[in-house]
């Protein structure tokens, strides 16, 4: 899976222009970041959120005409997979005070904050605990740690302007007033922060920062923070986690209160019944819908069950229609498409190039930009550099940061991109790497407010599977803030609402039956279910000669 | 391998277009089973490629999260091979099975409470005694990991070493479920890493100054300030903002302190 010929060939022009390219960035010399005007142009043009063909406006649900991406559609365009004229609500398998559905970094979050208010908490989870986009995340986390050179003044303006100026500003301000706390919470976790010998914690730049305010832990960030927090839950006596039982429907009480939710255990398949308090919603993103087709960098299960839940209860969504692509995903070999290429590389300094080895953007540039920029690159400009299999991409010039750094620097700052390459031949000590924008993050998602609270009563949500807070394009190093600034609380207003004296009501699933009404009337098929659950990559080949054809035209 | 396309829709429009056969098929036995896939293939796109719906052993697909720890034989070779499912391509011949789930122990503590010393880790791990030194975790680790070396640093009580040499564990299992010893390296060398972040490496100090200033309420006034800015206002302060060099030392000075808290009480 070494690089072919041809594109040893070409990596030569990446490797005459590199000693130019070095002095250059020496002297603080960088490419020169687009306008402002710029910017929104390029995007307009080549951003796919742009672009209308693949997208519809929806046709049921509290955001009734709202354009998203087909596939968005058609998750919250979908039935139940329960009947709830003939599901036993009566029957009760868990109860706990607090209900967390999601296992990843704000479920957790989420858990060891209700837990230490005093709560028993429940988290139900697809897979395992921890599978989730947030052990993915490898850049670092944002947060204003350093106050001699930055600010939350700073750190607002720059998630805000990433955003397009359209986020909700009281959850920016929560965002990064929390942020210093966070990173301290971790630190007294025990996470192993990349750091200088006297403590002082290492911080880079991310596309579309002001100040160098990422932190991070080698290139594994998201792994080393949930590691040591699903570590901390498991050591708590009140967190029980349920494993492989994904929610299907949430319950909303005759008086209106969010109350428990039906799981499905995806071994034996039996529904289970879960009564609570309250319920956090803590499900992550979309990637496996995969939106417009793209590849994706996500985790398996990121198929955005909660969006489909909450809306189906009457939760609206906002910015369900900007979907983030990651610049830099890998584009060959092939048995890595998608996979992450973290901005911490460029964060670092690693140029971005095309065919001719030239630079063509202005490598930290926010997110949107330099997708379009790369899309620009690879489709208009014709300066991309094709793949084996007919695809194309831009190079990531990972050797400068050797030669820059010393000889040693990858594979200690970047260890686990190092090892994947190396089990393909390629050293990115010696050798760039193809890249392509890839599908990555869900910027938008339910609404809810600083505190987490919905428009349900007992209905908390925290992280990916939330919208407002990063706007149109979430800023790298934000969304593992967003999980456990938006976690934490999630928890703490979750525990401090239980405590009041409430009336929660009987469970009922009215919600459901009165949204099925409105998918008959919208003429939705019925064969939609939804939430998703998993992906399906079986072949082609074998879905064939799985059913008979006569089968087939019953369905 | 985008969205599948579902069953019904494959049916109706099928012609041979839909049929690519480009690639060279490779024979691999799955659980003793044989299938033909092609050779380009990860074991985990080859198991689905052959029909498997994958619910357990398969996780992120970017080889980070440990949940695809698998096993084969190659032919006419004794030894028991080992890789993540979604880094390891197939191989012909090849007799995979994967270990989706090993029982383990994970011993309950308080960080806040444990006293760092020689024998934390073997206190809160005693089987880590055990270990015989026969090398078997290292040979099974996906990750490269110098697993018996680390294990090694955990009974000397070198927690820092044994948090170092562990970073990369994906926690995956395979050591495990190898060691005659029965030890569960991977949780030791959790405990070893929070250990060691937490008492073995200085606190930031700059970290407890920002908090401290944050108690006092100091950035308040330019959020305020901030959040009442309509879109064009902000669009001018961001535009304006001035850029911390990438190539430049740890101690940058910006030019423009006026969103900034004053040096002197930064410095206090």
């Amino acid at each position: 899976m070494a690089y072919p010929p041809d594109l040893k060939k070409l990596i030569k022009l990446v490797e005459k222009s590199r000693p130019k390219r070095i002095e250059q960035a020496k002297q603080c010399l960088m490419y020169e970041p687009m306008k402002l005007e710029e910017q929104e142009d390029i995007i307009k043009k080549f951003h796919p959120d742009y672009i209308e063909e693949g997208k519809r406006a929806i046709a049921v649900g509290p955001n009734k005409g709202y354009r998203v991406a087909n596939e968005f559609a058609e998750i919250l365009e979908a039935y139940s997979r329960i009947d709830p004229d003939k599901f036993n609500l009566a029957r009760i398998d868990y109860s706990c005070d607090i209900l967390i559905i999601g296992g990843g970094g704000a479920g957790t979050a989420a858990a060891l904050m209700a837990e230490e208010a005093g709560a028993s908490v429940i988290i139900a989870t697809k897979l395992r605990h921890g599978d989730a986009n947030t052990i993915m995340a490898e850049g670092g986390i944002q947060g204003v740690t350093k106050p001699d050179k930055d600010s939350l003044y700073c750190h607002y303006l720059d998630v805000i302007g990433g955003g397009h100026f359209k986020n909700d500003p009281e959850l920016v301000r929560t965002l990064v007033s929390e942020a210093p706390h966070v990173i301290s919470w971790l630190e007294k976790l025990g996470t192993m922060f990349t750091k200088y010998k006297d403590g002082r914690l290492n911080t880079l730049h991310g596309g579309g920062t002001s100040r160098k305010r990422m932190h991070s832990c080698g290139d594994i960030t998201g792994c080393e923070i949930m590691r040591v927090i699903r570590d901390e839950a498991r050591n708590r006596e009140k967190i029980k986690v349920l494993e492989f039982s994904p929610a299907i429907e949430l319950l909303i009480s005759d008086k209106g209160n969010c109350c428990g939710a039906i799981l499905y255990n995806l071994e034996t398949e039996e529904y289970l019944v879960v009564r609570a308090k309250a319920v956090v919603l803590s499900t992550g993103g979309c990637g496996r819908l995969h939106i417009r087709g793209f590849m994706t960098t996500n985790h398996y299960g990121a198929t955005a069950d909660g969006v489909a839940l909450a809306y189906r209860a009457g939760v609206p969504v906002r910015f369900l229609h900007a979907v983030q692509y990651h610049p830099t995903g890998a584009i060959y070999p092939e048995q890595v498409e998608g996979v992450l290429i973290s901005e911490k590389f460029r964060g670092a300094g690693a140029h971005l190039l095309n065919i001719r080895g030239e630079q063509f953007v202005f490598e930290c540039s926010p997110r949107d930009v330099t997708s379009a920029a790369v899309i620009r690159e690879c489709s208009e400009r014709k300066l991309g550099i094709p793949t084996p299999i007919g695809t194309y991409g831009v190079w990531l010039d990972s050797p400068m940061l050797e030669i820059i750094n010393g000889t040693g620097y990858l594979q200690k700052e970047f260890p686990g991109k190092h090892i994947l390459f190396k089990r393909f031949e390629i050293d990115i000590a010696k050798e760039p790497m193809l890249v392509y924008p890839t599908l990555h993050y869900q910027n938008g998602g339910v609404n809810i407010k600083k505190d987490t609270t919905t428009n349900i009563a007992g209905l908390f949500a925290a992280g990916e599977v939330t919208g407002g807070v990063h706007g149109e394009n979430r800023l790298m190093g934000n969304s593992l803030l967003d999980v456990l600034v938006f976690g934490r609380i999630a928890g703490r207003t979750a525990a401090e609402y239980i405590t009041k004296p409430l009336d929660i009501g009987e469970p009922t699933l009215e919600h459901v039956r009165k949204y099925h009404k409105e998918l008959e009337a919208a003429g939705v098929p019925k064969i939609r279910l939804s939430p998703k659950l998993l992906p399906d990559y079986i072949s082609d080949k074998v879905k064939m000669r799985r059913l008979h054809p006569s089968i087939l035209e019953r369905i | 391998m985008a969205n599948a396309k579902s069953q019904a829709e494959l049916q109706k429009g099928l012609t041979s277009d839909d049929v690519k056969v480009t690639e060279e098929l490779i024979p691999i036995f799955i659980m003793g089973k044989r299938y033909d896939v092609p050779k380009s293939l990860t074991i985990q796109k080859a198991l689905e490629y052959a029909g498997y719906f994958l619910i357990r052993g398969c996780g992120c697909r970017a080889g980070i999260c440990g949940a695809c720890a698998t096993v084969y034989r190659l032919p006419n070779n004794y030894k028991v091979e080992i890789g993540i499912a979604c880094q390891t391509l197939v191989v012909p011949n090849m007799y995979i099975a994967q270990i989706p789930f090993f029982p383990a122990i994970k011993a309950k503590y308080n960080v806040e409470e444990l006293k760092v010393g020689t024998y934390t880790l073997g206190e809160v791990y005693p089987e880590l005694y055990k270990c015989m030194g026969c090398n078997t975790c290292t040979r099974s680790c996906p990750m490269d990991i110098q697993v018996m070396e680390y294990v090694a640093a955990a009974i000397r009580g070198d927690i820092k070493k044994c948090a170092e040499l562990s970073f990369s564990c994906i926690m995956c299992g395979l050591c495990a479920a190898r060691c005659p010893a029965e030890i569960v390296q991977y949780n030791a060398a959790m405990l070893s890493r929070r250990l060691a972040a937490k008492y073995l490496t200085p606190p930031a100090k700059h970290l407890e100054k920002t908090l401290e200033l944050l108690q006092k309420k100091v950035f308040e006034k330019d959020l305020d300030e901030i959040q009442k800015l309509d879109e064009k206002e902000l669009r001018k302060a961001y535009s304006e903002r001035e850029i911390e060099p990438i190539e430049t030392e740890e101690f940058w000075k910006p030019k423009d302190r006026k969103h900034l808290v004053p040096i002197e009480v930064v410095e206090d």
